[in-house]
């Protein structure tokens, strides 16, 4: 079982929220854009990317698993 | 979305008058006309605002179509003249989404700047209830009466203030600013569809009150002037704009420019949050039962602090799932924008049906945040509809609606969450409230497009202390 990251681009507004939660997954650029460096992290980064999808404010991430 | 009969008529409500068309509806009960154009017409409908067609889009299908539409198809930018005249020329009301995610961090909406937030907000409701108490070993029962619209119209003007622009320029307002700003809301009468300078009271009374909060800006700019430069740390939005000069030395942004931004700053923020936060209460006193959950909710959490109060960190405001509940459901049954618009820039398609470029075409929070499709007995206050695995919100994205949603969705909405919940956890710890009035006579006062709690909207406090607390 594997799971992978999903951005809604319409969604997204660049808040970080994701990234205070899961540095290692995701930055946000001053000018608010959205870097996912892995849409299938290390299974270690679950905890941390569920929070993130948790607390985005603006609903733009999703979890699918596959 | 379906293309097949994209010729055919958009349907228009009933009631049309020869002399402006549904304006005057718009202006003394738009409730009522928009719930009537989702019955009559369906997910897409229209009226006439003195001549110009305005297309309403309702239910989840066509409110997703509109959210994700891009710039070049809705604009927001023209939607909306009632505000040109409050923040003056040269401040532009809306800007493009990749601007907007500019100020996002300008404007210090961003995740680490709200940790920061929390314990302003929380400070200064403490200074709004300091003169309600006489320090730590007050007796219990000691209260008084507030008019709502007053109170959090004041707290929302100093919390957005200090966190928006710096806590030194909160420091020189007063309740003068907030009434000042709040005669600036009053002056969004839907007549300004027409003529936003037609001559009636409230655009002068608004005129006014734009000329005298220069005039109090400009008083706290020359006193900044003859003190000179501030330290680097003690720098607030104010002093950074006060450091830009022409070549000639003078100020780029003068008086009117910068009251111009400040105005433009706080004013998504202000009514929206202040409104929100009487509504949430008037909500939880008309249902006790609800009332004493979020309570019992704040007192554990008050509990499990070490130093025996509410700990208002930015985590423990993030873990206070029926207070945020609350919250949601006055947003939901009482949301403070109710029409939002755009301006459609080429034709567009929707369910079937041709806009032409140039109508004004609008989404509802007031008629889908009650959508029976979406939520169960829609009427009713329930705290229980956002806790899982009902997330009723989360489930219908496109239907809860009181922020907006998708590109243009309200950027300080988590800012607005944080705040309410900040001023409620202070309150309703410390504090005991009750309705002063008929249950019955609270209601949101819909005459202008800013909508707010009419008046009178009083309740009663007592404090919460010994074994109350």
């Amino acid at each position: 079982m594997s799971w992978r990251i999903v951005v809604d681009d319409d969604l997204c507004q660049g808040h970080g929220v994701c990234e205070s939660e899961a540095p290692a997954v995701f930055s946000v650029s001053k000018a608010g854009d959205l870097t996912v460096h892995s849409a299938t992290p290390a299974d270690a980064e679950r905890a941390a990317v569920e929070l993130a999808v948790k607390y985005c404010p603006t609903h733009a991430l999703t979890i699918i698993e596959e | 979305m379906s293309h097949a009969d994209a010729t055919a008529a958009i349907p228009e409500v009933s009631g049309r008058l020869v002399d402006g068309g549904h304006l005057s509806e718009l202006r003394t009960d738009p409730v009522a006309l928009l719930e009537r154009i989702r019955s009559e017409c369906g997910p897409v409908g229209s009226f006439d605002l003195a001549g110009r067609r305005v297309v309403v889009v309702t239910g989840a299908e066509a409110n997703e179509w509109y959210f994700r539409a891009p710039e070049e198809e809705l604009d927001q930018a023209e939607a909306y003249p009632f505000m040109k005249p409050i923040f003056g020329e040269g401040v532009v009301f809306d800007a493009s989404p990749e601007r907007r995610r500019e100020m996002l961090h300008n404007q210090a909406l961003r995740d680490r700047y709200m940790r920061g937030h929390a314990e302003t907000i929380a400070r200064e409701v403490d200074a709004m209830v300091a003169p309600w108490t006489v320090g730590p070993d007050e007796p219990a029962g000691a209260g008084g009466d507030i008019d709502l619209l007053d109170f959090f119209a004041e707290l929302t003007i100093y919390t957005s203030s200090s966190c928006l622009i710096g806590r030194k320029f909160r420091d020189s307002l007063d309740e003068r600013f907030a009434g000042l700003y709040h005669d600036l809301e009053r002056g969004t009468d839907a007549l300004a569809f027409v003529d936003p300078y037609a001559d009636i009271e409230s655009f002068h009374q608004r005129d006014r009150a734009r000329a005298e909060l220069v005039e109090l800006v400009g008083a706290v700019m020359d006193e900044r002037a003859a003190a000179g430069a501030p330290d680097a740390e003690d720098r607030d939005l104010l002093d950074v704009l006060m450091s830009i000069r022409n070549d000639d030395g003078s100020l780029q942004f003068g008086p009117d420019i910068v009251t111009g931004i400040f105005i433009s700053m706080m004013f998504a923020g202000h009514h929206t949050t202040s409104t929100t936060a009487s509504w949430t209460l008037l909500e939880l006193l008309r249902h006790p039962d609800q009332l004493a959950a979020v309570v019992a909710e704040l007192d554990e959490l008050a509990a499990d602090s070490a130093d025996q109060g509410l700990d208002l960190t930015y985590q423990s405001l993030r873990e206070m799932p029926l207070l945020e509940s609350a919250i949601k459901e006055a947003l939901r049954l009482h949301p403070p924008l109710i029409l939002l618009l755009r301006v459609a820039q080429i034709d567009v398609e929707v369910g079937g049906f041709r806009i032409p470029a140039g109508d004004l075409v609008g989404a509802t929070p007031a008629v889908s945040n009650r959508s029976p499709e979406a939520f169960v007995d829609p009427e009713s206050f329930d705290l229980g509809r956002y806790l899982d695995p009902r997330a009723e919100d989360l489930a219908n994205p496109w239907d809860w609606i009181p922020f907006g949603a998708g590109r243009h969705r309200c950027v300080g909405a988590a800012f607005a969450m944080m705040q309410l919940k900040a001023i409620f956890a202070v309150l309703l710890n410390r504090f005991r409230f009750e309705l002063a009035q008929d249950p019955d006579s609270y209601r949101t006062d819909h005459s202008k497009m800013v909508v707010q709690l009419a008046q009178p909207c009083r309740v009663r406090w007592t404090t919460r202390t010994g074994a109350d607390a």
